[in-house]
């Protein structure tokens, strides 16, 4: 918002072996993050996961156990968050409640020593941005969430910092609104170029925003890729699970060539793929890859097939879910396109595939557990 | 349903007649044209309040006391204030204990107290000296500052330091531009707090007054055990009015700061 044509882009983060404990407790357990200037990355994943401690350590409220992390090519352990520089904008808006909505976006600059013409415009220029300008003279007690919210975006840019970080911002918001805010900081991330690291544990909202995802699961980072790449290519079972809609099957494997297969309730389905010596591997399935076909029905080569009983089914409008209970046990997801011949619940079916679409990942106790 | 809360209006009125009963009293007596505390008065004349600003006995221990309350009211409202920061900080069980003993002087008998600062005052010379005054008055005051100022740090959302640190704000400037204006109005009441405890406190006093420094209640206690004048009613009704004034200013500017 200053001169627009010296500002800077954003600034790269280089999170080096992090590590943070709490007494016996690890927080963040060796984590490595590298982000790239003017890169919108989102930290997501379950509660207690230490999304908020990786920002709070960037921010400069928390101190690392150890590791590195630098800014900018700047390491910045042990410099304090006031001179960090860093936007921050937190779930719980933190807006002051003394000062009116111009003073609250005022106040980063008249701590530094921005003289007034200028502070005023820049006030202007970072309400306008969050389209706030006309509530400049009131108290933060006489917005809304979802108003509150802005402001404190507002406040958080003011000052043009190379890098803003964001916990939940929307956590507190209804979905509608969430949604319209989502294109806006979309939008405003667009228009700074600034480096931005959003932290949600809603994984439809870290693909809307995202340019790159990294997924935390109990301290550790499990993958870091775009929204397409942690969807089709999960590196851990864990985050199969947590993006999308999923199926898993287990089954007694075998490994022949370059191909695995399991046998479940007596049937054997197959995978173009194999695992390290040593892991049990699972098989995962996204719901679109799946389809119903009656049961006993020809299959065509290259695919596998499961019996099965739908168990639920429901219609869409743009196509139909279904549940379908396997032979083991297991729970099937499908959807299906409004071409596809319908089925009820109750139906005897079987479920088929593309052995392409098997994914085979290796099996891990800590996928479960942490699904909330 | 009716009688029942017609009884219940008549003894909220008994109860409030009975409270404010004896300073109504007092308002009368301090016009009584006769001298002698005689109730009702038998006559109207000014001369107890002439007497009060002219005679320098009354005058003195009034800006002895004046004087000993707003320095009371200031040291009590910076120590208290700090204390009660520093125990709302602190996260272990300790804290509560602290708070504990820093609040004992509300709760241990005015007369121990009294009989202890004398005897440590006799040693070092502090009877009857402002000094003396102010050292024990403000720490009489202290508890009521750090009660008042504590509970607005009960609602003061620590996490906005936290904010004001990512905005650019050392911890000093954090506490000053925001810490500070929110816990105002509870350091505000504490001032006020304590500068009535002082300024109304007899029996500390008693014990550590000299004819050369007399606080305002002492000079009403040895003026109605020796002339027994209607001064003292005319002081009782000079100070209730000033009283009334300040706490009616403080309420104002609570309801004030809380609607914001
Ligand atoms: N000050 C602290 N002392 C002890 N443990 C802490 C502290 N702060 C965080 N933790 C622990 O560290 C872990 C990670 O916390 P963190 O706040 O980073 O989780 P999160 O991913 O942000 O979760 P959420 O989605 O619930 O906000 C949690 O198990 C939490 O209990
Ligand atoms: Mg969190």
């Amino acid at each position: 918002m200053s001169t627009s044509k010296t500002r800077e882009r954003g600034a790269a983060i280089d999170i080096r072996d992090a590590t943070k404990r709490y007494g016996k407790f690890t927080a963040l357990d060796n984590v490595s993050l590298h982000i790239e200037p003017g890169e919108f990355m989102t930290l997501l994943g379950p509660s207690g996961s230490g999304k908020t401690t990786t920002l709070n350590v960037v921010a400069g409220f928390t101190d690392l156990t150890a590791g590195d992390l630098s800014v900018g090519g700047e390491s910045i352990v042990g410099v304090p968050a006031h001179k960090r520089n860093i936007g921050v904008v937190f779930q719980h808006y933190a807006l002051f409640p003394h000062m009116t909505v111009g003073k609250n976006v005022a106040y980063p600059l008249t701590l530094r020593g921005v003289e007034k013409g200028e502070r005023e415009r820049r006030v202007k220029a970072a309400l306008d941005m969050v389209k706030m300008a006309d509530f400049a003279h009131r108290y933060p007690s006489e917005l809304s969430g979802g108003q509150q919210q802005r402001v404190a975006l507002a406040r958080a840019i003011v000052f043009d910092p190379p890098l803003l970080l964001m916990d939940e911002p929307l956590g507190a918001l209804d979905k509608k609104l969430r949604e319209w805010l989502q294109l806006e900081i979309k939008r405003i991330h667009r228009e700074l170029g600034t480096t931005f690291v959003y932290v949600t544990h809603d994984q439809e909202e870290a693909l809307v925003l995202s340019d790159r995802i990294a997924v935390f699961n109990q301290g550790r980072i499990e993958q870091i890729g775009t929204g397409r790449q942690l969807y089709d290519e999960p590196a851990t079972l864990f985050v199969g699970k947590f993006i999308g809609e999923s199926t898993t099957l287990r089954g007694k494997a075998e490994t022949s060539g370059d191909e695995t297969g399991l046998t479940i309730a007596g049937q054997k389905i197959v995978a173009k793929e194999k695992l390290a010596g040593g892991e049990t591997p699972v098989i995962l399935l996204r719901p679109e890859k799946l389809s119903l076909a009656a049961a006993k029905a020809p299959i065509t080569n290259g695919q596998n097939s499961l019996a099965g009983q739908v168990s639920e089914a429901i219609y869409l409008g743009s196509g139909s879910k279904y549940q379908v209970v396997l032979r083991d046990g297991s729970i099937a997801v499908v959807r299906s396109s409004l071409e596809a011949k319908p089925f009820t619940i109750g139906d005897e079916v079987d479920l088929r595939w593309s052995v392409e679409d098997s994914k085979l990942l290796a099996d891990d106790d800590r996928a479960d557990m942490t699904l909330t | 349903m009716k009688p029942f809360r017609i009884i219940l209006g008549l003894f909220c009125l008994l109860v409030a007649v009975w409270l404010i009963m004896p300073t109504l009293v007092v308002i009368p007596m301090s016009f009584n044209d006769k001298k002698s505390l005689a109730f009702p008065p038998s006559g109207f004349s000014w001369q107890w309040y002439a007497n009060f600003f002219t005679n320098p006995e009354w005058s003195n221990s009034l800006l002895n006391s004046l004087k000993v309350a707003s320095i009371v009211a200031v040291v009590a409202t910076f120590i208290g204030t700090l204390a009660a920061l520093g125990l709302s900080r602190m996260k272990h069980s300790g804290a509560g204990i602290l708070r504990a003993i820093l609040i004992t002087p509300m709760v241990v008998p005015g007369v121990v107290l009294a009989i202890g600062i004398y005897a440590v005052y006799l040693n070092y010379q502090l009877v009857g000296t402002t000094f003396g005054f102010v050292l024990a008055h403000t720490m009489l005051a202290i508890p009521f500052v750090i009660i008042a100022v504590s509970a607005s740090l009960e609602v003061f959302d620590v996490r906005l330091e936290t904010a004001a640190a990512s905005l650019g704000a050392n911890r000093f400037t954090a506490f000053r531009t925001i810490t500070l204006p929110l816990i105002a109005p509870g350091m505000l009441s504490g001032l006020l707090f304590a500068f009535v405890t002082s300024f109304d406190e007899i029996i500390v006093a008693l014990f550590i007054t000299s004819p050369y420094l007399k606080t305002l209640p002492v000079q009403i206690f040895t003026s109605i055990t020796r002339d027994a004048d209607p001064t003292v009613a005319a002081v009782g009704t000079i100070i209730f009015f000033a009283t009334s004034l300040v706490i009616a200013a403080g309420l104002i500017i609570g309801s004030k700061s809380k609607r914001s």
